[in-house]
């Protein structure tokens, strides 16, 4: 194990941990502004992933399809918005929960009954499928490019959320919404704003992992478990939480793997069961 | 209105009639098609359910069989539902199908009592033909162990000195590496190291990848399939891992290795069927499964055309019914697309050709190229007793 085994090992984790950061933002986010669970913000990942690689099948290229797709997955969230979620504000988590969990089981079967059951994969776009080398590693250029999509994202977030007007919007609204509404803030258009934002992250991240993973129909589900513990181990509602709850799992369970692979399926596991006993709330939790 | 009324009934009563022609007038034998239709292996039992029926109809003898399906979901306790359902609400004579070993073992007990012939168009779990072996459940797929015995001897006495492992921490997985390493090691081979990644959870390769790498050893042998074998034979190839890449068959099976693309290229594996072997027993059959469904048969569409064949020779050699299909099954021998198959009765298993392949570009894409054939591969009878 020596020095270029660290630093592979460390990319692997980064890259991993980015993934994780583009879903758990938009879930965390959307929890902590609107009291809302939404557990079809994994489906919408996994509609990302089959719409990237329709879109670009149908153009033949890579680009387009990385835009394309979260703006329609965006306008199948809003969809959702207006016809169920909106509906379902006041209704309570547990109603939420079995709602926005039916919801997995009525997508998915969308996806194969129109893109079939076999797993489809995605080529990474030709300028980025190479390998890079430096300090003795070589390491695919696809790889590094979602480790810079996802720290560009997180940075863009932070400055947003923290140096700017909507920022303090958005976070008056988390911290108490009745008073934000009566501050002159209309709080159901930043719902719907933020909620759209995360729909299209939720997008974004499936096309961005469809060259890595291919796109399965259990795809959803499968990150729904990591994400909801990314979100639950960093506190609801919080970037920083965000942040910090995927860097931490994506590291976990990146190392575990190679370090600790008989214990590795546990570990995160075990990790989740110590924060609910010692700190509930999470890590960073949002205040209000 | 009377008279269009009228005009409706009569018509309704025709209708039923052309209907009623239709339908066989008597089915002689009835069929339990029992396979995952939804879930991760719902495209598995697709092509074994294609290559069924299609058996049955290049014979023409559709009004022989009447058929009835049952979704297993790939869950033991749904599986073992779908069977009693079968055998005893619907009455069928012969059970086809079963993808998860897992839905086998949970069947297993119940199908020997009940004494209904089983055909195992998949689920290679070594038990079932081996210490959980029964004269009621006959496998025309293959065991794990089948499939990788002959490639660990292969690679052994084809140069390769050490080799490191990789599968799915599940019990395919570790019986398909077991068998390999136990044949590998055997013949002189050593093996380098080994890892099982958690089985469905796994969608990161790197770190693995990675680490067979630095480990030196002359070659990577793994066991995936499905979508976890897409992602991992594509993330070995954008780590440009300069190790040569061996497997169990399923790893670049002609199901999915258009999605794996460039990455498959000279990926070596061993498996009971490729769609290009040069017979005229494959060669019919690839022309009319690329007539019926436009695509290249997998090992799965064979599976379930075997399974056709051997039930229909067992019907022949035998009868209709349940006892005499059972009693028939151990005793069958055919050429098929595969080669000559037959069922060995110390153990109801098959015993058929290993092919040895490389994944290369064809004309039309990916496309396998036959490198060895290992002939006549028959279980031992590890503790087998009918």
């Amino acid at each position: 194990m020596d020095a270029s085994f660290w630093l592979l090992q460390f990319l692997n984790a980064m890259q991993y941990s980015m993934l994780l950061f583009l879903l758990s933002i938009g879930l965390t986010v959307i929890f902590g502004l609107m009291h809302f669970v939404n557990l079809a913000h994994a489906s919408l990942y996994m509609l990302g992933a089959y719409f990237g690689i329709s879109v670009s099948a149908l153009t033949g290229q890579f680009w387009l399809a990385f835009i394309l797709s979260p703006i329609i997955v965006t306008l199948i969230g809003a969809i959702l918005y207006y016809t169920l979620i909106d509906r379902m504000r006041a209704a309570g988590p547990m109603n939420q929960v079995l709602v926005t969990f039916g919801l997995i089981f009525v997508i998915l079967d969308l996806v194969r009954l129109g893109w079939g059951d076999i797993a489809l994969g995605l080529d990474a776009p030709d300028a980025l499928a190479h390998t890079v080398s430096f300090w003795g590693i070589s390491y695919p250029a696809y790889r590094l490019f979602i480790i810079a999509l996802g720290l560009t994202i997180m940075i863009s977030m932070w400055v947003v959320l923290a140096r700017t007007q909507i920022g303090a919007m958005i976070r008056a609204s988390v911290e108490n919404a009745d008073m934000a509404a009566s501050l002159g803030i209309h709080v159901g258009r930043l719902f719907f704003v933020v909620f759209c934002f995360g729909c299209a992250l939720a997008g974004l991240a499936g096309v961005a992992a469809a060259p890595i993973f291919s796109a399965t129909t259990t795809m959803g589900i499968t990150i729904l478990i990591p994400t909801l513990i990314v979100v639950v181990i960093g506190g609801l509602g919080s970037l920083e939480g965000a942040i910090a709850g995927s860097l931490i799992i994506g590291f976990l369970e990146t190392f575990g793997a190679v370090l600790l692979p008989s214990l590795s399926a546990v570990l995160t596991y075990i990790l989740l069961a110590v924060i609910l006993v010692l700190r509930p709330q999470g890590l960073i939790p949002a205040r209000g | 209105m009377k008279s269009l009324f009228a005009k409706m009934a009569m018509a309704t009563t025709l209708g039923l009639g052309m209907v009623s022609v239709q339908l066989p007038a008597h089915a002689d034998t009835k069929v339990g098609l029992i396979l995952p239709y939804t879930g991760t292996y719902a495209a598995l039992g697709n092509a074994i359910t294609d290559g069924f029926n299609m058996a049955i109809e290049e014979a023409g003898r559709t009004d022989e069989f009447s058929i009835v399906t049952e979704d297993t979901e790939a869950k033991p306790p749904v599986g073992l539902a779908k069977a009693r359902k079968l055998v005893l609400q619907d009455k069928v004579d012969v059970m086809v199908g079963v993808v998860s070993s897992g839905v086998l073992g949970a069947m297993r007990d119940f199908v020997h009592q009940s004494q209904t012939p089983l055909i195992v168009a998949n689920a290679g779990n070594n038990l079932a033909t081996g210490e959980n072996c029964s004269p009621y459940i006959v496998r025309v797929s293959f065991s794990n162990g089948q499939i990788n015995r002959p490639m660990g001897t292969w690679m052994a006495e084809n140069g390769i000195k050490t080799v490191y492992t990789l599968a799915p921490d599940y019990s395919a997985g570790h019986q398909m590496i077991e068998s390999f390493s136990a044949a590998f090691t055997a013949a002189g081979g050593e093996i380098a190291g080994s890892d099982f990644t958690p089985f469905g959870q796994t969608k990161d390769f790197g770190p693995y990848l990675t680490n067979a790498q630095s480990s030196g050893a002359d070659a990577i042998f793994v066991f995936y399939a499905g979508g976890g074998a897409i992602n991992f034979v594509k993330q070995y190839g954008s780590f440009d891992i300069k190790t040569p890449l061996y497997g169990s068959g399923f790893l670049t099976s002609p199901l999915y290795v258009a999605a794996e693309g460039d990455a498959a290229i000279g990926v070596r594996a061993s498996l009971h069927y490729i769609p290009t072997l040069d017979t005229p027993e494959n060669k019919a059959f690839v022309d009319a499964f690329m007539a019926k469904h436009g695509t290249m048969p997998s090992e799965y569409s064979v599976q379930g055309y075997d399974a056709g064949l051997a039930l229909m020779a067992a019907v022949d050699a035998g009868g209709a019914d349940k006892k005499n299909i059972a009693a028939a099954l151990p005793n069958v021998s055919y050429v098929g697309p595969r080669g000559a198959l037959e069922i060995d009765p110390a153990t109801n298993n098959i015993v058929q050709n290993i092919y040895v392949y490389d994944t290369v570009m064809g004309d039309d894409g990916l496309t396998q190229k036959l490198i060895d054939t290992i002939p006549s591969v028959r279980d031992d009878v590890a503790g087998c007793q009918m």
